[in-house]
Parts: C-alpha cells; sequence; structure tokens
C-alpha cells in the first residue's frame, strides 16, 4: 500500500482541422495490483481544454486542480475562453517547478477560436512542445512504430478516433500497466464528445500471439 | 483630480487613429527650452512588443504609470506565455490609476494615457484618463487641442485607411492643430503598430516620417491659397 498510484498508463491525443481527438486506457495499478479498472484519466479544465494524465494518480490530479483553478480565475477576469497555450503554459509552469517533488507526465489538448485544435506535451521534466500528436505514459514505447506508420496529416475526426483507438488498443495488449476500457473524446467548438469503448468494441489485433 | 485633468490640458496634444492594419500614435511635443537635446522626454512609450502608448500630461507621474504598465504586460508574459491583450491590460492600468483617486494621502496622477495594440490582425485602441476610466476608440485626442484634434479626426474615413495613409494624417492633425503663437518650438514624435511592422510598435522610420511633414505642410498650405482666391 506504499507504492505510488499510477504510473503505468497509454494516453494520446491527435489535432484536426477543427479540433482534437484525445483518448486513455482506464487501468490504475499500486505495483502489481490494478487499483481501478475503469479510471478516468481524461480530466476537463475548461469546458474546451482537456488533459490526459499519466504518472501519479495523486500528483497529476492535484495538478489539474490548480490549473482547473488558475483558468476559471482567467476565464472571468478576461471574460473569454482561455486558450490552449495558456493552459498548457499553466501545466508547464506547475510541472517544471515541482520537478523533484512530483511525477507527472501530462498532454494537454482542447480547442480555441484563435488556432483551433491544439496538442501539447509536457513530459516529466516540465518540458513543452506542440505537436500534431502525441502519446504518453508506459504503454505509449510499444506505440512509436504504429503511430509514424499510421498517421498522416489532416485526418478527420473519424479517421483520428480511430487511428486513437486503434493506438490504444494495440498498447493496453502489449503493456501489462495499461488496459480496462478506452476513454474517448473529440473536443470541437461545439464541445466535448464523450466515446467509451468497453468489451468487444476495443479493436482486435493478432489475437492469437 | 481637476488639477489633474488641468495638467493634461495643458500638455502639448497627443492622438492615435485606429486604421484598417494597425494604429498610429502622434505627439506634438513642446520644446520649452532651446538648451534641451534634440529628442529629450519623448512621449511616445513602449509597453510591450505589440503595445505602444502616447501620453499627455505630467511627464514624470506618465513615465511611472508606464512602467506599471510594463510590468502588467510582462508578467501577464511571464504567467500565460502569450502577449497581453490591450483589453486587459488597459483594465488593469485603470485600475492602478484609479486606487490614486480614492485615498486623501495621495494625488492623482496628472496624465492621460492612449494604448494601442496590434495583435492576431486586430488593431485596438484606448485611453485611460486620470480618474481611471478607459474607453475604447477608433480616434482619440488628449492634451491641449484635443477638441480640434478630434473633429479632424472625425472628418477621415479611418476605419478604411491602411496605416501608411493614417500616418500622413496624424502628421497633418499635429500640423493643424499647433499654435504657433502660443507654443513656438515643437517636435513632431510619429509611431505606429501593424501589419506592416510585423505587429511591433516602432517609431515612424525618418523618410516616411519627413514625407508626412511634407504632406501635412502641402495641406496646410492650400486653404490659405483658397483664402486668397475668395478675397480676389
Amino acid at each position: 500500500m506504499n507504492k505510488e498510484v499510477s504510473t503505468g498508463t497509454t494516453i494520446a491525443a491527435v489535432e484536426f482541422k477543427d479540433g482534437v481527438v484525445i483518448g486513455a486506457d482506464s487501468r490504475t495499478t499500486t505495483g502489481p495490483y490494478i487499483a481501478n479498472r475503469v479510471s478516468n484519466k481524461l480530466t476537463k479544465v475548461t469546458d474546451y481544454i482537456y488533459c490526459c494524465r499519466s504518472g501519479s494518480a495523486a500528483d497529476t490530479e492535484a495538478v489539474s486542480d490548480i490549473v482547473h483553478y488558475h483558468l476559471s480565475f482567467y476565464r472571468m477576469e478576461l471574460g473569454e475562453e482561455p486558450r490552449v497555450r495558456v493552459a498548457a503554459h499553466i501545466f508547464k509552469d506547475l510541472c517544471y517547478n515541482y520537478r523533484d517533488s512530483i511525477t507527472a507526465g501530462i498532454i494537454v489538448a482542447g480547442w480555441d477560436k484563435h488556432r483551433g485544435g491544439q496538442v501539447f506535451s509536457i513530459p516529466i521534466g516540465g518540458m513543452i512542445t506542440r505537436m500534431p500528436f502525441a502519446i504518453g505514459g508506459s504503454g505509449s514505447t510499444y506505440l512509436y512504430g504504429f503511430v509514424d506508420a499510421n498517421y498522416k496529416s489532416g485526418m478527420s475526426k473519424e479517421e483520428c478516433l480511430k487511428f486513437t483507438a486503434n493506438a490504444l488498443a494495440l498498447a493496453m495488449s502489449r503493456d501489462g500497466s495499461s488496459g480496462g476500457i478506452i476513454n474517448l473524446a473529440a473536443i470541437t467548438k461545439h464541445g466535448v464528445e464523450k466515446i467509451i469503448l468497453t468489451g468487444d468494441e476495443i479493436p482486435k489485433f493478432n489475437e492469437e500471439f | 483630480m481637476e488639477y489633474a485633468q488641468k495638467a493634461v490640458e495643458n500638455s502639448g496634444t497627443a492622438i492615435g487613429i485606429r486604421g484598417k492594419d494597425g494604429v498610429v500614435f502622434g505627439v506634438e511635443k513642446l520644446v520649452r527650452s532651446k538648451l534641451y537635446e534634440v529628442g529629450a522626454n519623448k512621449r511616445i512609450f513602449n509597453i510591450d512588443t505589440h503595445i505602444g502608448s502616447a501620453v499627455a500630461g505630467l511627464l514624470a507621474d506618465a513615465r511611472h504609470v508606464v512602467d506599471t504598465a510594463r510590468e502588467e504586460a510582462a508578467n501577464y508574459r511571464y504567467n500565460y506565455g502569450e502577449s497581453i491583450p490591450l483589453k486587459y491590460l488597459t483594465n488593469r492600468v485603470s485600475m492602478y490609476v484609479h486606487a490614486y483617486t480614492l485615498y486623501s494621502s495621495m494625488r492623482p496622477f496628472g496624465v492621460s494615457m492612449i494604448l494601442g495594440s496590434y495583435d492576431e490582425g486586430l488593431p485596438q485602441l484606448y485611453m485611460i484618463d486620470p480618474s481611471g476610466v478607459s474607453w475604447g476608440y477608433f480616434g482619440c485626442a488628449i492634451g491641449k487641442a484635443q477638441q480640434t484634434a478630434k473633429t479632424e479626426i472625425e472628418k477621415l474615413k479611418t476605419k478604411e485607411m491602411p496605416i501608411s495613409e493614417v500616418v500622413k494624417e496624424v502628421a497633418k492633425i499635429i500640423h493643424i492643430v499647433h499654435d504657433e503663437v502660443k507654443d513656438k518650438a515643437f517636435e513632431l514624435e510619429l509611431s505606429w503598430v501593424g501589419e506592416q511592422t510585423q505587429g511591433r510598435h516602432v517609431l515612424v522610420p525618418d523618410d516616411i516620417k519627413e514625407e508626412a511633414i511634407r504632406y501635412a505642410n502641402e495641406a496646410l498650405k492650400e486653404p490659405d491659397d483658397e483664402e486668397d482666391q475668395a478675397i480676389g
């Protein structure tokens, strides 16, 4: 029980023309024990900006709560929806300043009226990079070949959902610390559309091996 | 408060005009002594890369308010990784200026300030007065000849003008409102921020400034000719 909760995860995010698609597995572990098999790693920070959390569950939850507070305040003061870049910047500040104390690998994704759908990756040291797509968590190591081979720029929302679901399914089958169900969400100017893939809805690959 | 407003009214005129692709500032800087170096006591300031300002009133007070504005813009950049929206900066500076009207231990700033920016293809212009009130404008004037300058600005279709045209009109207006009888020497300060300057607030280059002044002087001669004809 002294072990950290949830280091193993697979998360992903992809930009498309009018928004972003984000996705995550649902496994939370305490060492070898699955503490939660239906956890939600897609966390809302504003109506149009979500983050995918990997690393310590406690740390990333606390960080996203703080970012949520900052962005709510920002929205009130400025009178407009915060931009994705601003959200990612606040995440980065926290992750960088507390880099010696916390374990957090976060992907920030969302939509704003200025620059449309955007994905920012903030890996463990608190670096920040904008990317057309990003993957994270322990399961992502199995995915680099897949995403490099299968990512195409200019994919539609449906293609992005398929791409993300496939990637997650592959990682969940190989990575022991990832698994459960697939949480997907598409964020556009119309808000968030959430999709959950359970049981036989999870894409299958080479089950015989 | 009234004295603060008076301080602004005694100062040389400053104007700001919002064109379709940027904002132009013009200042009639009165030179009170021949012993001053050329370009001393400037009244146009950079607040951030994309924000400029022109002031009227007590210069020392203005420099303090400009410093606060710069600090505010820098803090925003540090905290959010983006340039500050002018609307928000104006609000913050207004609140600061207004706070100085609330206490008996402090005197209000004898300053009116015009702020202008060009961000993501959108030109913006705001003015803050000594009471801490601020409004958004398409064109505004502060200082001695603010009334005359405002009527001159109203004659223009500024919304459709590119700043390359606006800069000439600004030079013209400053020359029109300058009272040669009361105030002899003056320096024209011109700056702009817009598409042409890649969204950076900079002083208008010397060659363009010279051309604007030439245009202003020629435009000023014309009405005299017409008068002569009328008399003849």
